[in-house]
């Protein structure tokens, strides 16, 4: 308990940290101005989001081949942490586009493909909540949490593979890519921040879905008497 | 300091929707831990 606490403490100081740096220590982007520093945010939340969502692959990967509750109960805390985290970026991004772009969405390949991804996760969910059974309800999930990542590389390379609205890489992004050295440092410390964030709501997530399982077990005994 | 209230706005919106998610999961770890006191002491009556 006293471990958890200790994170959440830890990354909610990095988040605020990371704000800081957004707001005061980035310099401003010269063509779109102020509003380029939701960036720090926006592609934080998503790399910390596509990384939940490969979690709960792993651990939908290694259900199927071991049958161990554990692995189900990470992929659950990973999809629902995902899936809050791929909320902000669906949100922050045509807040910052409207300015941007003058249009706050259109159905390019990266948000189209991030948009399916997020129905994808939310189905997911649906998905578990509608079979009762225990065993049945982590193999059916763990099944379809491996077809839904196959969206994951899709998202991530469509602005390679396509002529998107949505800008090209500017991280990893080839010749004539790339941030401000001062920029780059807020980067990966908001990308920090938002992992340790992830990190830390799995973790509460996780022990959620442990006492859910104590719950059943409690019941079972309930019910046998 | 033109658009200074969309940054503001998802920086707001999307530290809400952490907030929320963390709030939810709160009251469902404190609902299943009175469900568990419930059950556990429930058994030994039954016993």
């Amino acid at each position: 308990m006293a471990k958890r606490i200790i994170l959440g403490a830890v990354a909610v100081l990095l988040v605020i940290a990371a704000a800081y740096g957004s707001f005061y220590i980035a310099p401003e982007e010269r063509t779109m101005g102020v509003v380029q520093r939701i960036f720090y945010f926006h592609v934080g939340s998503a790399w910390a989001g596509m990384d939940a969502f490969f979690l709960c692959f792993i651990g939908n990967l290694l259900y199927v081949w071991r049958r161990d509750q554990k692995y189900d109960w990470l992929s659950v805390a990973s999809a629902e942490v995902g899936l809050a985290l791929m909320t902000v970026v669906l949100i922050t991004g045509p807040i910052w586009a409207k300015p941007a772009w003058g249009i706050y969405w259109t159905w390019d390949a990266r948000l189209t493909s991030t948009f399916v991804l997020w129905l994808l996760y939310v189905s997911y969910l649906l998905l578990r909540s509608l079979v009762e059974e225990p065993d049945r309800r982590a193999l059916l999930s763990a099944l379809f949490g491996i077809f839904a990542f196959l969206d994951v590389p899709l998202v991530y390379f469509s602005i390679r593979w396509w002529r998107t609205q949505h800008p090209a890489p500017v991280i990893m992004g080839g010749p004539g890519s790339g941030l401000d050295p001062t920029m780059s440092k807020v980067f990966f410390f908001s990308v920090l921040a938002m992992h340790v964030l992830m990190a830390f709501l799995i973790v509460e997530r996780y022990s959620l879905e442990k006492m859910k399982s104590e719950v059943d077990i409690l019941q079972r005994e309930a019910e046998a008497q | 300091m033109k658009n200074l209230d969309s940054v503001f706005a998802a920086y707001l919106i999307g530290w809400g929707v952490f907030f929320v998610f963390y709030l939810s999961i709160a009251k469902r770890t404190s609902d299943l831990r009175a469900e568990i006191e419930r059950l556990k002491n429930s058994l030994p009556r039954a016993k």
